[in-house]
């Protein structure tokens, strides 16, 4: 199971990668490994914003409906196509062609509360 | 947590296992649809050994089989097997199962893992003098192998004929030259056979790599129970503690043609008898879902904004590429209504009705 050291982590298995003021969230692989089969995900519209901890969306896989949390709060600037029409992508690839969004973070603050990846490998005991 | 003798071969192909009825049990190896795809395709390979497996015998078990199921145990010969359920006097389901004639004094019931203790206790608290109930659960493992490839692929491993077994009938015989039961039923709607043997590590070991390699020119594969879920979704079948319990009748739940109601008597049959007569008040009906959108057991259906019943299963169709769900809806609501919505998340979704079994063979 990969767990990328450059990224940040939530309780909720997203992770979100920090580039200056723009955050790429996605699933993490531990995620994408425990809900199976993607089928379908339900995310907002580009403008739209997020709130820290919200619910931003939805993960359909085969056998269970799982939300989406915001990592951090911002507005969304870029949504992954790509998931729309194959969300099977987040499976294969969740670090890379399987993210979610791109958002531009409004409190650069809310990173420091996340997780980094020794905490978030030890919550998933792997 | 309990384990099947098959525990150590689901771990060495790195299965993600879960707790289900108590058993430790391979939810997926592969993944479900690719899973459920090869069982669609070419053949799987199922551990089902949680079932239950109790045998009846002595003079009177054919009536006392006759008094406690729904169905006509007179119409079963030896090596013949049907699908049946125990009810309350209310009519409510105890348990669906399938009832096996070995002899004319000697039967074998599958029951759901998670009702053994119950169906015990129920069947004990109605059997009479002269008939004997065995709990025989931990000594007997289950295989069930299913899909177009596996009557060839079994055919390699036994001196029986298995094109002479008829869709729910069955038979004592050897494969990978362990003594078995072959019984040529499933939970999937493809041709296919499930396999009795004793519970032992060293049966279940040879027999599950007799399987494998015989098996390897059909890329056959290891299923889980989260294929098994959505291979008997799309057929329509009905899972009990889903879509039938103590609170559902075999009439509304699509079950009367098991229901023999010209039988003398058994138990719920009254009952059972008034709902025929004055109508089911509710129906187990199926719907697709538009695009990807899947419903689940608990979620609403809905009619013009007003609540109309529950779903009890839902899933993702991997054969159809679209959500498919049963559920019960008001008998107000007729087949083909066009205004049925599913409640998702707070939204109504649309819903098309659709026949059972979804997947038409």
């Amino acid at each position: 199971m990969d767990f990328p050291e450059r990224l940040k982590y939530t309780k909720d298995h997203e992770w979100l990668l920090v580039d200056g003021s723009t955050g790429t969230v996605g699933i993490t692989d531990f995620a994408q490994s425990e809900l199976g089969d993607i089928v379908f995900v339900e995310m907002p519209e580009i403008g739209a914003f997020l709130e820290q901890g919200k619910s931003f969306g939805t993960i359909e896989a085969v056998k269970a409906v799982s939300d989406l949390f915001a990592p951090v709060s911002g507005e969304i600037l870029e949504v992954n196509a790509l998931c729309k029409d194959h969300p099977e992508q987040i499976n294969k690839d969740p670090y890379g062609q399987g993210w979610l969004v791109k958002i531009h973070i409004s409190d650069v603050h809310q990173i420091d509360q996340l997780l980094d990846v020794d905490s978030y490998r030890q919550l998933t005991g792997k | 947590m309990k384990r099947t003798p098959f525990f150590d071969m689901h771990t060495a192909l790195d299965a993600k296992m879960t707790d289900f009825a108590g058993y430790d049990m391979p939810v997926q190896y592969a993944g479900i649809i690719e899973e459920h795809l090869a069982v669609r395709n070419s053949v799987g390979i199922f551990d089902v050994s949680h079932m239950g497996e109790f045998i009846v015998e002595g003079t009177s078990a054919a009536a006392f089989l006759q008094h406690v199921t729904i169905n006509d145990v007179t119409k079963l010969f030896p090596g013949r097997i049907h699908y049946t359920a125990l009810c309350y006097e209310d009519g409510g389901i105890v348990d669906d199962l399938l009832v096996y004639k070995i002899t004319e004094e000697k039967y074998m019931l599958v029951v759901n893992a998670g009702n053994i203790a119950k169906d015990w206790e129920w069947l004990s608290g109605h059997l009479p003098d002269g008939v004997k109930l065995t709990n025989r659960s931990d000594e007997i493992a289950l295989l069930a192998v299913q899909g177009p490839h596996s009557l060839p692929m079994l055919q390699k491993l036994t001196p029986i004929d298995l094109s002479l077994i008829p869709y729910y009938h069955f038979c004592k015989g050897t494969i990978a030259g362990i003594p078995m039961i072959i019984s040529r039923t499933g939970y999937t709607g493809e041709l296919g056979f499930e396999l009795y043997l004793e519970s032992s590590h060293d049966a279940a070991q040879s027999v599950w790599d007799s399987l494998f390699e015989a098996g390897k020119e059909y890329n056959v594969q290891p299923i889980g129970l989260g294929a098994r879920d959505t291979l008997r979704l799309e057929m329509g079948f009905c899972l009990y503690g889903s879509d039938i319990d103590a609170t559902t009748n075999p009439l509304e739940a699509g079950l009367g043609w098991i229901t023999k109601l010209n039988k003398k008597e058994f138990l719920g049959k009254n009952a059972l008898l008034k709902v025929k007569k004055e109508g089911v008040k509710r129906r187990l009906i199926g719907c697709t879902l538009p695009g990807k959108t899947i419903a689940r057991h608990g979620y609403s259906f809905s009619c013009h904004g007003v609540t109309v019943g529950i779903v009890t299963s839902g899933t993702f169709s991997p054969s159809l590429q679209k959500g498919i769900a049963m559920g019960y809806v008001d008998s107000v609501i007729l087949p083909g209504e066009e205004h049925l919505a599913v409640s998702i998340r707070g939204k109504d979704i649309p819903v098309t009705t659709a026949t059972i079994p979804f997947l038409k063979k």
